[in-house]
Parts: structure tokens; C-alpha cells; sequence
């Protein structure tokens, strides 16, 4: 009580203005998700069938689940380039897997953990020997299509199991099967973000890593887990991309984690890490694919499309520089 | 020829009567924020001016008006007898004014001659290359005119703080600058170096040079100025020669309110101690690889240490050991009579060691996190159930630390960022303290902290004492250390110099044996 009387005006305004750039940071690209769909309504025929709109969703599912992991590194002042990388290595892994004769879980759960090592090998040399992600993360992009490449001889591997399918292009209740995986990811990760020790560690991490560091925080220890945690979310993605394609592709995810990184950034995540959330990432996302399957509808030429795309992407980091300045 | 001198003699004269610069009625605001209102500030040829107030008064937002950082909303800038209106600080700097951050802005791996020409334009042969002796031989001069030797092609980053300061000052000057801004220039500077520095200010001076001095340390404001201006939240105060006020004058301009300068800390007669008292915290012959040589001490609960000496001394070296931060080459750390090996900060916590740390911004906030969640961050394993979060006890707790320690927010959930430094730190000592510490390690507990909040922080940790935590306490202020502490330990080049009890404690004392004149 005493203390309200005591306060100057400043920090008060400061909590306004602080809460009307934390209103902008969160409605502002919802304004702008919101804009697109309106627009697609009007003017893309069909935009709003339901099956469409399950498209959409289904579509954008993959790059959903790798810019859920991605979100993770960029909050920690990282980048994961080798999601798109490792996706096709444990697509074509499980694939073998199962066509070899191990149960469809197990083959799909080999794959996720695949990914998991993949990414906690990222981790380790980023945060013990210090390497800069995107070096090291360049590196393992490279390595991991090559063992991919490798290990299929170049072939796509075709997938037999009618079991493993289902996660990828199956339905429960009419709904796309990776939706719920999607889902699922987004919600587990909200709750890791909000109101799990690690997920507060990772935000004081990415803000002041030293700091975080003085007040006891394990940061090397969370630095792994969150390049894990990006690769086991890039080997689920793998093995629903394998269900999707019914095969397991080593050319497959290219560039897939440029669309990860785009998503985060327009869902207003800062690059130099500790700020940024999960929902605005699912916003990201979903601009991109709105955009993306309404200017399908709209027969814009698909040349187009990527330059539209790619501007819209540089629109967003240049709002990303505008609200971190003041 | 005599009239000449004449003419240049009342020249002189009447460019010492009229401003160089002038600014009238300046406002401004950042997002309906208003920053400055009113301020009125006239800069003579040919004078220090001291530019007072507490953090937040405006001092820096003036200074980036005045350098073309920032443009004024209203009120104007008369400059050299004209009003301008600089676009850029480009076009500030071109005109003659300059200005030495309180953060160094060198290129480190860049040499020291590019650093000082950087302003400039390089001279170019006539293949239309950059003629490089030519600039290391301006460079080398503007250099030996502020009396420093160090080699023009040498690389920023082989540099200590103090002289790439030096390098700071020789690029402003190798701009001919009319007008010099220096913000807080001797915050890592030590004593001797700080004397040199006044030197140099001293012959610009003399050379007609207007000189803003921004700076918290009174002694340095009454050393070196001419005339101060007093800012308070924004609003201009009052302007006036330094010879007719006192630094409790300034002061109470500064906070708007009598202030018995600084606190004093009772007594503590417990300190008197009975044999049977045991130390919490007892180092033996502890030395590091590089800067700590050999120390001894006993830390004892209840009592503040304070530990004086200069920048370099090794003083921050030897709590980063204690703390884990750095290792013990040689000797003993004992706790409550057992000996430990602390070799990470995690360890130091368990063992109920805090460690306030000496940059705030660098080491101790997490920016872009609430006040509540930097309160908190080093104690969310208790606020777990079942792996989750509980905010709700989370909220309780914060809310008793910021009432404690009187941390002035609007809420708890406001971002750390948007406080003032003195809160920060408040909410910095708060986190330490919701470990339950034994021992607390202050690092500068008052850097760049205003006065106001400087005695409230003081006031706390003499609170904490009492309770029975044991402080040791880094501070180059010496009237901190005598204000505050119990005991005085002074270290000079790693090895510890003196020990001096409070009552036979005073600033040449510890001056004396800081600069290691012992024999």
C-alpha cells in the first residue's frame, strides 16, 4: 500500500506503454492472421469448405512441429538450421525400420529418438565447446542429408506399413491425424514454456546468458535439452512426413527449416533470444499457410507466391527491429 | 601588432561572456513520456560544466540533444550564436561536438590510429588507397597532446579499460571539437588514472574548450568544475558556479529533499567478539592463478565487510573465487568450520553463498523477465509441484521481497527493464536473499545507483547484517565503505593490505595502503 503512494508517475507509464507493446506483440500479427483470412474469404472461391480449411491446417502441421522446436533455440539466442535435415534422415529411418519388420511404434518412436540425438549432439557442441548454433547446426544439416543420401542410396524407400501410415495421412474423427500431433506439441510446449523451471530457465537464458549463469541456473545442461528437444520434435516431424508420403524420402524437408525460422520471426520471437512465445509462433505458421494456400486458390502463379512470401518475411523482421528499439 | 593582440584579446573576452552554446526551453518525450521540460543550459568557452541529477533527471537525453542524437520537440539550440537544428549526430559532430559515451565504443580489432581518425576522412595516395602513415602520424599526435604513448598501430583490444578511455578522449579531440560531452569518464578508471584524466580535461580547458561533465562522484565534481546545472525529473533546477555551493547543497537540489548525505550504520557491538564467536566463512592462504595472492580472512555472522582498494586490485577476482567463478590455485575455504571445494555457482548456492554481482546489466538482470521471475529464479525448485510452476505462492513470495526491501514497481509482473537502477538492484539483492544466503558477496552494491536509492540499499544491508547474515562488501566509494561496513579489509595487488576496524578506519587510511605506499 505504501508503496503506491510512494511511486513516482514513470514507472507506471512505462507499465503502460509496456502493455501496449506487449498488446501489439501478441494482437499485432493476430491482426494480421486475422486481415489474410478475411481477404482469403472475400476473395479466394472455397477458402472456407472445411476441407480446405483441414488443409491448411494438415499442410501447415510439419512446419508447425519444427517451429515449435525452433522457437525453443531462437528464445535461447540460437538457431537450428538442421531440422529440414533431420527430418528426412528419421523419415527414412523409420521407414526402414519398419519395413524391415519392427513394429510400427517402435520404428516411428526409433525415428523420433534419432532426431533426439541428433539434436542433443547440436546442443552439446554448442553449449560445452561454445561453437556458434549456426555453425554447428550448418554442419549437422549437411552431415545428417548426407547420411540420409547414404543410407538409401538417393531412393526414396517406400513405406509397407498400412499402421505407420495413419500418423501421417490417417483421420480420427474426420480430423487429419498430424493436426493432433500438432496439438499436442503446442500445448505440451505452452505449459513447458509457462510453467516448467526449464522453460523459465530458457527465457533468462536467451535474455542475460550470464547472469543466468551466476544465479545457478545449469545453463550448458539446458542448452542440450533445448537443441534435443528441437531435434526430437524434427524426428516426429520426420515420421509423420513418411506416413504423409507413405515413403521415406532423402531428398524430402529442404529448406524446411528456413519455414520454421520465418514462422518464429512473424510470430514475433527476438532473434537475439529471451523473448517471444509458443502462440505466436502457431500465428506464424498459420500467416504463412494462409497465405500460401489462398494465393493457390487465387491461381497466383507459384513463382509469385515465393516472392510474396519472402517479402512478407522481411516485413515482419523489419516490425521485429521497429518494437525492439524502444 | 599590439592591436592585434588587442583585438584577439577582446575577442576573447567577449567569446568568454557569450555562451557557445545555449539551448532554450528544451522539451522532450518518448511516447507521451516527458523526458526533459524546460531545460535551459548555457555552455561557456573555456569551462567545466558539471551536469548534476539523479538517474532518470534527464542528464543523458539532454546530452544526446545537445550531440544530435535525439531532436528536441520543442525550445531551440543556439549554437556559436546561430540556432541550429542537428539531423544527426554526424552533423553535431562536424560543427565541433563530441562526445565520450560512459560505454566505450571502440572497434576493438581495429588499430588505435583507425579508432582516433575514424571520424575523419582518410587521406588517400593517388591510386585512391588510404594513405596509413598519414593517420598513424596524426593519430600519434593527437595522442602525445593528451600525453599518452601508447603506438597508433597497435589493436584496440590489447588495451586496458583505462586506455582505450584515453583512445575515446583522442578521437573526440582529433575532431577539433569545440564542445566535449563525458559521460561518467572515470567509472573504470582508477585513482591515478583519473588524475591523469583531469590533467588532460585541465588543458582543454585552458584551450578553450567547453567541457560537460556528467558524473556521480561529488569529490571529482568539485575538483574539476567550473560551473553545474541540476536536473531533476526533467525539469531544470538551477545553474550556478561550483564556487558558491557544497556538495550537501547539490545534493538537496539533486533529491528535491534534505538528505543527511549518506547512511551511517550504528555501531555494532557485537563486534566486540567473544572468543567463542566462529566465523561463518573463513578463507586460508587462498589464491587464485592470476590476481587473488594468499588472502586470509574470517567472515563472521552479523558483520559487514567492507573490502577496499583500487580497480585491479584483485577484489572482485577474490569473491568470483569464493563464488565458484574462478579457481582456487592455492589454500582453503572453510565453511562453518569445514573445508569445501566450491567449484560453480550452484555449488556456492547450496552451500548458502550469494553473489551479488559487479554489472548489473551484464550479470545480474534478466531482462525481458518480470520483477517477480528475477526475484524468484534462483529459487524455482521450491515453487514446483509435480514439475509445474505454482505462480500463485510464486506471487505471494515476490510480493513480501519487494515490500521488504521497498522495490518501487508498478507491478511485479512489470519487465525488469523498466525500473530504475536503483530497483534493479534492489530486486537483484532480493533474488539472493530468497536462497536463504549465510554469506552475501556485494559487488559495487551501488553502481550507478542515484543517491537516494544508494542510502535505501545501504539501509538493507545493514538490515541483513543484523538479522545475522555475513556481508563482505566491494566498494570503491570510500564513503560507502566507511558508512557501512563494521570492519575494513584493503587490498592492494592481490594480497590483502590491511585490516582496519571501524573506529580507526578514514579515507586516507585507506588510501594509503590501496596504493600499497607500505612498507
Amino acid at each position: 500500500m505504501m508503496n503506491t503512494n510512494i511511486q513516482t508517475s514513470s514507472p507506471i507509464v512505462v507499465s503502460i506503454k509496456d502493455r501496449s507493446k506487449k498488446i501489439f506483440n501478441q494482437l499485432g500479427m493476430l491482426i494480421i492472421l486475422a486481415l489474410l483470412i478475411i481477404i482469403m474469404m472475400v476473395f479466394a472461391p472455397n477458402f472456407t469448405d472445411s476441407s480446405n480449411i483441414l488443409n491448411v491446417l494438415k499442410q501447415s502441421s510439419i512446419t508447425a512441429i519444427l517451429a515449435a522446436g525452433m522457437t525453443l533455440v531462437i528464445l535461447t539466442g540460437g538457431i537450428d538450421l538442421s531440422v529440414g535435415s533431420t527430418l528426412a534422415l528419421t523419415g527414412v529411418i523409420s521407414v526402414l525400420l519398419s519395413n524391415a519388420g519392427i513394429p510400427p511404434v517402435v520404428a516411428m518412436l526409433a525415428g523420433a529418438a534419432v532426431g533426439y540425438v541428433a539434436g542433443a549432439i547440436n546442443g552439446f557442441l554448442t553449449a560445452i565447446p561454445k561453437l556458434p548454433s549456426f555453425i554447428v547446426t550448418l554442419g549437422s544439416m549437411t552431415y545428417l542429408r548426407g547420411l540420409a543420401y547414404v543410407i538409401t542410396g538417393g531412393y526414396p524407400v517406400v513405406l509397407a506399413s498400412e499402421q505407420f501410415k495413419f500418423i501421417g495421412a490417417g483421420k480420427i474423427l474426420g480430423i487429419p491425424t498430424p493436426i493432433y500431433v500438432m496439438l499436442i506439441v503446442y500445448i505440451i510446449m505452452f505449459i513447458v514454456l509457462k510453467y516448467t523451471m526449464f522453460g523459465r530457465h530458457v527465457y533468462a537464458i536467451g535474455g542475460n546468458e550470464e547472469a543466468a549463469h551466476l544465479t545457478g541456473i545449469k545453463v550448458n545442461r539446458t542448452l542440450i535439452h533445448v537443441y534435443s528437444i528441437s531435434g526430437l520434435l524434427a524426428g516426429i516431424s520426420g515420421v509423420v512426413m513418411a506416413g504423409r508420403l507413405f515413403s521415406g524420402q532423402p531428398m524430402v524437408g529442404i529448406a524446411f527449416e528456413l519455414d520454421a525460422i520465418a514462422a518464429v520471426v512473424l510470430g514475433g520471437t527476438s532473434f537475439v533470444g529471451g523473448r517471444g512465445r509458443i502462440q505466436g509462433t502457431i500465428i506464424g505458421v498459420l500467416i504463412v499457410a494462409v497465405l500460401t494456400n489462398g494465393m493457390t486458390l487465387l491461381n497466383v502463379d507459384f513463382y509469385w507466391q515465393q516472392v510474396v512470401k519472402g517479402i512478407v518475411i522481411v516485413i515482419a523482421v523489419l516490425l521485429d527491429r521497429l518494437r525492439s528499439r524502444t | 601588432m599590439a592591436v592585434s593582440q588587442i583585438q584577439e584579446h577582446t575577442n576573447r573576452q567577449s567569446q568568454i561572456r557569450s555562451p557557445i552554446m545555449s539551448m532554450k526551453a528544451v522539451n522532450k518525450q518518448f511516447s507521451g513520456v516527458k523526458v526533459l521540460q524546460n531545460v535551459n543550459i548555457e555552455l561557456f568557452k573555456g569551462e567545466v560544466h558539471a551536469l548534476m541529477g539523479e538517474n532518470g533527471a534527464g542528464k543523458s537525453t539532454l546530452m544526446k540533444i545537445m550531440a544530435g542524437v535525439y531532436q528536441p520537440d520543442a525550445g531551440m539550440i543556439v549554437y556559436k550564436g546561430q540556432e541550429v537544428h542537428w539531423n544527426n549526430p554526424m552533423e553535431a559532430r562536424n560543427r565541433g561536438i563530441s562526445v565520450i559515451h560512459q560505454e566505450i565504443s571502440l572497434s576493438p580489432n581495429l588499430s588505435i590510429g583507425e579508432n582516433i581518425m575514424m571520424g575523419t576522412t582518410f587521406k588517400k595516395n593517388r591510386f585512391g588507397l588510404i594513405k596509413w602513415n598519414e593517420i598513424y602520424e596524426k593519430a600519434g599526435h593527437v595522442l602525445k597532446s593528451i600525453g599518452s604513448n601508447l603506438d597508433p598501430r597497435a589493436d584496440v583490444s590489447t588495451l586496458s579499460v583505462a586506455q582505450q578511455q584515453m583512445v575515446e578522449i583522442a578521437r573526440a579531440l582529433s575532431l577539433n571539437s569545440e564542445i566535449l560531452i563525458m559521460d561518467e569518464p572515470t567509472a573504470s578508471l582508477t585513482d591515478k588514472e583519473i588524475e591523469k584524466l583531469f590533467g588532460i580535461i585541465e588543458e582543454l580547458r585552458r584551450k578553450g574548450v567547453a567541457i560537460v561533465y556528467i558524473s556521480h562522484r561529488m569529490d571529482e565534481i568539485f575538483k574539476i568544475s567550473n560551473r553545474f546545472t541540476v536536473l531533476r525529473d526533467g525539469q531544470w533546477v538551477t545553474s550556478g558556479p561550483i564556487s558558491e555551493t557544497n556538495p550537501k547543497n547539490l545534493v538537496r537540489l539533486m533529491v528535491g529533499r534534505e538528505l543527511n548525505e549518506l547512511f551511517v550504520r550504528e555501531k555494532n557491538n557485537s563486534m566486540v567478539r567473544p572468543e567463542e564467536r566462529k566465523p561463518v566463512l573463513e578463507l586460508k592462504g587462498v589464491s587464485d592463478k592470476k590476481f587473488v595472492k594468499d588472502i586470509s580472512l574470517k567472515l563472521y555472522p552479523g558483520e559487514i565487510v567492507g573490502l577496499a582498494g583500487l580497480v585491479g586490485a584483485g577484489r572482485t577476482e577474490l569473491i568470483r573465487t569464493i563464488f565458484g567463478l574462478s579457481e582456487l590455485s592455492n589454500g582453503q575455504i572453510i565453511m562453518n568450520g569445514q573445508q569445501v571445494h566450491i567449484k560453480s555457482p550452484i555449488e556456492a548456492m547450496k552451500l548458502g553463498i550469494a553473489h551479488v554481482p559487479e554489472s548489473r546489466k551484464e550479470q545480474g538482470l534478466l531482462p525481458n523477465l518480470s520483477v517477480i521471475e528475477n526475484i524468484l529464479m534462483a529459487q524455482l525448485p521450491t515453487y514446483r509441484k509435480f514439475k509445474l510452476l505454482q505462480y500463485k505462492k510464486m506471487n505471494q513470495d515476490a510480493d513480501r521481497y519487494i515490500e521488504e526491501l521497498g522495490v518501487r514497481t508498478a507491478s511485479k509482473e512489470q519487465n525488469i527493464m523498466g525500473l530504475s537502477g536503483g530497483n534493479q538492484q534492489k530486486v537483484v539483492i532480493a533474488k539472493w536473499l530468497s536462497i536463504g544466503p549465510r554469506v552475501l558477496l556485494l559487488d559495487e552494491p551501488t553502481r550507478g545507483v542515484d543517491i537516494g536509492a544508494k542510502t535505501e540499499i545501504h539501509k538493507i544491508i545493514s538490515k541483513l547484517a543484523d538479522q545475522g547474515l555475513a556481508v563482505l562488501m566491494i566498494s570503491s566509494e570510500l564513503p560507502e565503505v566507511l558508512g557501512v561496513s563494521d570492519r575494513i579489509l584493503v587490498m592492494h595487488e592481490g594480497k590483502l593490505r590491511a585490516e582496519l576496524s571501524r573506529d580507526e578506519a578514514t579515507q586516507e587510511k585507506i588510501m594509503y595502503y590501496a596504493t600499497g605506499e607500505v612498507k
